[in-house]
């Protein structure tokens, strides 16, 4: 963190007393050092944070000790609006790379969260984002260990922006890939699919649609660590966001020269998400889920890592939703529940409402 | 959901299924090449590729995939004055979602969003009458089109905004009309079809007694249908019905939407602001006269084309586009010699590669597993 170096000595945790963040929040004076010390350190509090050195320093045997591998990622997050039913930016910021590191089977440690501030937000609004992914990372057993604030001009940015990056160790023996996936192989869900993309259009206010959809934002490691258990032959998994399980299924068919083929009556979607769907001409295999995960597992551990999952208070609506199958490379298709077959293709950019 | 999933159901479509076949076969010509039924709306093509009906169909019914998609058919000189009247900077420009993405000559609205234009999409054009109440400083311009089924929505908005007094909306309107478009695919020489399935929304509007030319003078039977996938399906059973009794009516399948006279409130709407264009230029098909409607002098202040000068020129379509043979049957999408290569929805080149609406699209993002089938034999 860039601290000038005066203000390490003291350790007296500053405090913010104006009502907005600005410019003088941003110029690594005192304004910034306060903003830090109010609305991060207090929220993050930890012994790695503590020394507010320019970097976090970990003892390499103890993060040894959980595999041998690391396992390293980035994400940015710049959801609009910033809190929605079901979350906010900063509980996304860390379910979402935490959700990164486990989808490859890693154990995630430490993360980091660097903020860029649009000048003109509310330091209350800042606290209770701060506050928020503390309790979320608290929860999942991660510590935030390192970061940086930049403030920039109104319009620079669109309120707040936060980049997460996050280490974790995968433990000796396990390899999974989304090139991996087999033949007769079977494709499961953890649960219902759609509810995150529907919550963010609808909490943006502009369909006039009251939705109770919530976001189904939540870090999944302590699932994934179940389902690894009791299905170790797992070959693939991804976590379902943007492009939703579409992209994910079309990703894994491409990478392993395989054809997917799901059922649409066994894809889990509430009924809600269609009826959102369907009076705004939107396809719900493609909307963002930010708890959900697609797993490639072989036959004959599909129904120990369906149990695993269900036994699990995430995964307790999963499903077995299709099988991998030979064929063309990189197809999916669907089985309509209607009776009929469709290709389920990659978008080509964002999901557009139909005219009528 | 209630009321939707009726019109979903499996075993009802297995029976409907059933009784295609066993007509089909009943009918002499089906056996010398296949009947071609075109689904003039894009709202049909787009529920035949949803629910994968086409694969369930018999061999014998070939469906030809009609111009009611009317993101598709926009030329692209008039993207081209969307463009230009969005890039004014005291527009806020609006529009349906899916229009977002024509390519005009030289950029689609999307391309224009990114270089700054203030381009905001919207659910309905009284949204877009909401954005000028709030911004009494800016001109907001909403981008009407559409075929009758949107018609009204627009022509009730412009109808509000006169009420209210406002004078800083306008709308650009391309909004056309699906009856001299059949007329002109009906009068086309190299017409291969057998039958319609008509356009269940537009007929909500204007009923059913518009489309009595097509039975009458053209002797083609056409079945007004839902756009659930059974509504489909039964549609074009009624279809096979008439060729196989020899008849050529014009029938209602969607009765529990459609009447058929039609909605009287929105036809009044309709009659009070538009009148008819002289002609209207359609990617892929050109020029058809009377196909298209303006804002009448009264409404000239609501006008955008007469608000704003406009560029107006003109783009001829790309010349080995075969859009125009895809929409009359001719040929397949997939015959076509851009079809994948040159265009595809990435960069689309002619109309029906546009929206997911369009024919080409359609078979291009959701594929044509029988089609595929087809193709192999063919080749073999």
């Amino acid at each position: 963190m860039n601290i000038i170096p005066q203000f390490r000595s003291g350790r007296r945790l500053g405090k913010v007393n104006v009502p907005t963040v600005t410019l003088a929040h941003g110029g690594g004076g005192k304004a910034m050092k306060d903003l830090i010390d109010d609305v991060f350190v207090a929220a993050f509090d930890n012994a790695d944070l503590a020394p507010l050195e320019d970097q976090a320093r970990f003892d390499l045997a103890s993060i040894a000790a959980h595999g041998d591998r690391l396992a390293f990622t980035t994400d940015s997050f710049v959801v609009d609006p910033l809190q929605f039913p079901g979350g906010d930016i900063g509980k996304l910021a860390v379910c979402g790379t935490i959700n990164d590191l486990a989808v490859g089977g890693a154990r995630p440690l430490y993360l980091s969260c660097a903020v860029i501030i649009e000048e003109g937000v509310t330091i209350d609004l800042m606290r209770e984002i701060a506050r928020s992914m503390a309790a979320s990372a608290r929860a999942a057993g991660v510590e935030i260990v390192t970061g940086d604030t930049k403030v920039v001009h109104k319009g620079a940015c669109d309120k707040l922006f936060i980049t997460t990056t996050g280490i974790g160790a995968i433990r000796e023996g396990l390899n999974l890939g989304a090139h991996l996936a087999r033949p007769g192989d079977v494709v499961l869900v953890n649960g219902l699919l759609g509810d995150h993309g529907a919550a963010i259009l609808g909490a943006r206010g502009d369909m006039a649609l009251e939705t109770p959809i919530e976001s189904d934002c939540a870090a999944l490691h302590e699932l994934i660590a179940t389902l690894l258990a009791a299905a170790p032959g797992t070959r693939a998994m991804r976590d379902a966001t943007r492009g939703g399980l579409a992209t994910v299924l079309n990703e894994i068919a491409a990478a392993s020269n395989v054809t997917i083929e799901i059922d649409e009556t066994a894809t889990p979607i509430r009924e809600e998400v269609k009826g959102f769907c369907e009076i705004l001409g939107l396809d719900p295999l493609y909307l963002a889920n930010e708890g959900k995960i697609v797993v490639i597992v072989p036959a004959e551990e599909a129904d120990a890592a369906l149990a695993a999952f269900r036994a699990h208070p995430l995964g307790q609506l999963a499903a077995a939703i299709g099988r991998v199958n030979e064929g063309e490379a990189g197809r999916v298709t669907m089985k309509t529940g209607f009776g009929g077959r469709r290709i389920v293709d990659m978008l080509v950019g964002e999901q557009l409402p139909r005219i009528c | 959901m209630k009321y939707i999933d009726e019109f979903r159901d499996r075993e009802k479509a297995q029976v409907l299924v059933k009784e295609i076949e066993a007509l089909v076969k009943t009918i002499p010509l089906a056996k010398e090449r296949p009947i071609h039924i075109m689904e003039v709306c894009g709202g049909h093509t787009h529920s035949i590729f949803r629910y994968g009906v086409e694969g369930m169909l018999p061999r014998e019914i070939e469906l030809v995939h009609g111009p009611g998609c009317p993101v598709c058919v926009l030329p692209m000189g008039r993207v081209d004055d969307c463009v230009a009247i969005a890039e004014r900077p005291e527009v806020i420009f609006t529009t349906f979602g899916d229009a977002m993405r024509v390519p005009g000559s030289k950029k689609s609205l999307m391309q224009a969003k990114g270089d700054g234009a203030d381009i905001r999409m919207v659910y309905s054009p009284m949204d877009a009458l909401e954005l000028a109440r709030k911004n009494p400083d800016r001109e907001v311009v909403f981008f009407g089109i559409g075929f009758e089924t949107t018609m009204p929505s627009t022509a009730l908005t412009v109808l509000q905004a006169e009420a209210e007094g406002i004078t800083n909306f306008s709308v650009f309107c391309n909004h056309i009309t699906i009856v001299p478009t059949i007329k002109a695919i009906l009068d086309s020489p190299d017409l291969h079809l057998d039958g319609f399935l008509g356009p269940g929304h537009v007929s909500m509007v204007i009923g059913t007694a518009p489309y009595e030319f097509i039975a009458r003078f053209y002797k083609k039977p056409m079945v007004v249908a839902g756009f659930e996938p059974l509504d489909v399906l039964q549609s074009i059973w009624m279809v096979l019905k008439q060729i196989k009794e020899g008849r050529a009516d014009i029938e209602n399948q969607y009765q529990r939407v459609v009447p058929e006279d039609g909605n009287a409130a929105a036809l009044d709407a309709v009659a009070e602001v538009y009148e008819l264009r002289e002609f209207f230029e359609w990617r892929g098909l050109g020029s058809i006269d009377h196909s298209g409607v303006k804002l009448r002098d009264k409404y000239a202040r609501f006008d955008a084309e007469r608000k704003f000068a406009i560029p107006n020129v003109k783009i001829a379509d790309p010349k080995s586009c075969q859009c125009g043979e895809v929409l009359k049957g001719v040929i397949k999408p997939w015959q076509c010699k851009l079809f994948g290569s040159a265009c595809t929805p990435e960069t689309p080149l002619g109309a029906l590669m546009v929206s997911t609406e369009g024919a080409c699209s359609a078979y291009y993002q959701y594929g044509s597993l029988k089609a595929e089938a087809k193709a192999e034999v063919d080749a073999a």
